[in-house]
């Protein structure tokens, strides 16, 4: 069966776009899947990082595009997972290096071979999220519960839809329950208001995330994580089982509503 | 309001304008910059493809038209014409170009020929249906009614020259009424738009408020927008 490519976008930066893409990455090896993921932040790389492989780079994505690696010896493999691997990104490069096409090709070679192809978009709305969508099967639109992450993932989900690739799948990350409750935070049931997406997680706030992130190992193998148990659960999600939501002290609203989602209404 | 000249019409995308074929050129566009100074700010920002049929236009002729057209802050995107020199004219111009013949109205299938001069208070007035959500960055124009089947998502816009119906929720920018009619209405499943305007008048919705989750109308009375609902 030919892989599949899943684009994980935001619009705004600083959501956890990245830290999404490491983490259902590493999800999905621990699965059993065959996985690559792409950074597509060309200029401004960072998933090496938080995946903990910096210093392995030797070729990147741009030196694959451009001819001077082959596909193969340009793929870094994850110290943990034999089937989880990385294309970087170039550093001193920018966008424009890459085109839409480019990446389509890539991904058309690396889907015979991987089950899941996950491409970290940039932020922003040009070149570089044109590279990351060109090539998607589905998208996943990473945001906050907040209004200008949330605006700025509709602007998003206006584009992949109009580039007929939507309408894309939710994560909402970061979500502080007690805020919530406060009323001083969007509950996930005010983002999926705005948006009507299907919700795929709802990743609470967890200062482990961000250790594990400089520490370069995902958090989703801290089984003391929260977070990490949230993303394993999107992974599975995305594999296609039926994983229910966590309790995350949520209005008890909300989970009537996404039961009523999960069972295909 | 006929209009021999020109005709303008509101598609998905932005505006057409239909000019004459026949009228001398200056008159032509002459006529157009005092129809687009009228109403400034129905055209602001919008996204403009010209139908000049088979007048042959001269560069220098096409530049000066898109010259006008931006510095009123409109993008001349597409050109639609029978004529090789137009097409040539636009091309040089780096403006897309459309063969008349070919694809019209992929945007909204109307009949091309019509005039779009309606006026928004006669039955039957032509309008846009728009069938799924305005997300934020969307703008849709209309000559007539604008529809949406769907919701109107903070940051998109909806600016018709007759009514708005929203079936869905509004929570972004509508602009009925937007070349002066003050009899228009907007009208919506949800009534929360962050900015409604009906031909010169303006409400904002005030900070804090609780939002209205019955449908509603919202129109021009005493000189002021007044929202009803309707429940």
């Amino acid at each position: 069966m030919a892989g599949k490519v899943v684009t994980v976008s935001s619009g705004k930066g600083g959501v956890g776009k990245t830290t999404a893409t490491a983490n259902l990455g590493t999800s999905l090896a621990s699965l059993g899947k065959k996985v690559v993921v792409i950074d597509a932040d060309i200029g401004l790389r960072n998933l090496d990082v938080i995946m903990g492989l910096e210093n392995r780079i030797v070729y990147d994505l741009v030196d694959i595009v451009e001819g001077r690696s082959k596909l193969r010896q340009s793929m870094i493999k994850h110290k943990k997972f034999e089937h989880l691997y990385l294309i970087p990104a170039a550093q001193t490069r920018d966008k424009m290096s890459v085109s839409p096409e480019d990446m389509v090709k890539l991904t058309d070679e690396l889907r015979e071979e991987f089950d899941y192809i996950l491409i970290d978009s940039p932020a922003g709305i040009e070149r570089g999220f044109r590279n990351a969508l060109e090539p998607a099967d589905e998208v996943l639109i990473v945001t906050n519960p907040e209004v200008s992450a949330v605006r700025d993932a509709d602007r998003i989900i206006g584009l992949i839809e109009a580039a007929e690739k939507g309408p894309g799948k939710l994560i909402i990350n970061r979500l502080k329950t007690d805020m919530v409750e406060r009323g001083e935070m969007l509950s996930s049931d005010d983002v999926y208001d705005v948006l009507g997406l299907t919700i795929v997680g709802i990743i609470p706030e967890d200062e482990l995330v961000l250790s594990a992130s400089n520490s370069g190992v995902p958090v989703t193998l801290n089984g003391e994580s929260k977070a990490g148990q949230a993303f394993n659960n999107v992974a599975r999600r995305i594999a296609g089982e039926d994983v229910p939501f966590m309790n995350l002290n949520d209005n008890p609203g909300f989970f009537r509503r996404l039961v009523g989602l999960f069972n295909g209404k | 309001m006929q209009d021999e000249l020109i005709a303008i019409k509101g598609m998905n995308n932005g505006l057409l304008i239909s000019l004459s074929t026949t009228e001398n050129w200056q008159s032509v566009t002459d006529r157009l910059a005092s129809r687009i100074d009228e109403q400034i700010e129905f055209y602001a920002g919008a996204d403009i493809t010209v139908e000049l049929g088979s007048r042959p236009v001269p560069k220098y002729e096409l530049s000066s038209l898109k010259a006008l057209l931006e510095r009123r802050g409109l993008k001349l995107s597409r050109v639609r014409s029978e004529s090789d020199t137009t097409r040539q004219s636009a091309r040089a111009l780096h403006v897309s170009t459309e063969n008349n013949l070919g694809n019209i109205s992929r945007a909204m299938p109307a009949p091309a020929q019509e005039t779009a001069s309606v006026n928004p208070e006669e039955t039957g007035t032509q309008g846009i249906l728009f069938r799924r959500t305005l997300r934020s960055g969307r703008t849709i124009h209309s000559d007539g009614h604008a529809l949406v089947f769907g919701d109107v998502n903070p940051g998109a816009k909806v600016i018709a020259a007759g009514d708005i119906v929203v079936w869905g929720k509004l929570r972004g920018y509508a602009h009925a009424g937007a070349m002066g009619n003050e009899s228009a209405r907007v009208c919506a499943l949800e009534m929360n738009p962050s900015q409604l305007r009906i031909a010169g008048h303006l409400a904002t919705s005030p900070p804090g408020k609780r939002p209205n989750s019955a449908p509603a109308v919202a129109l021009i009375r005493n000189n002021q927008i007044i929202v009803e609902a309707r429940e």
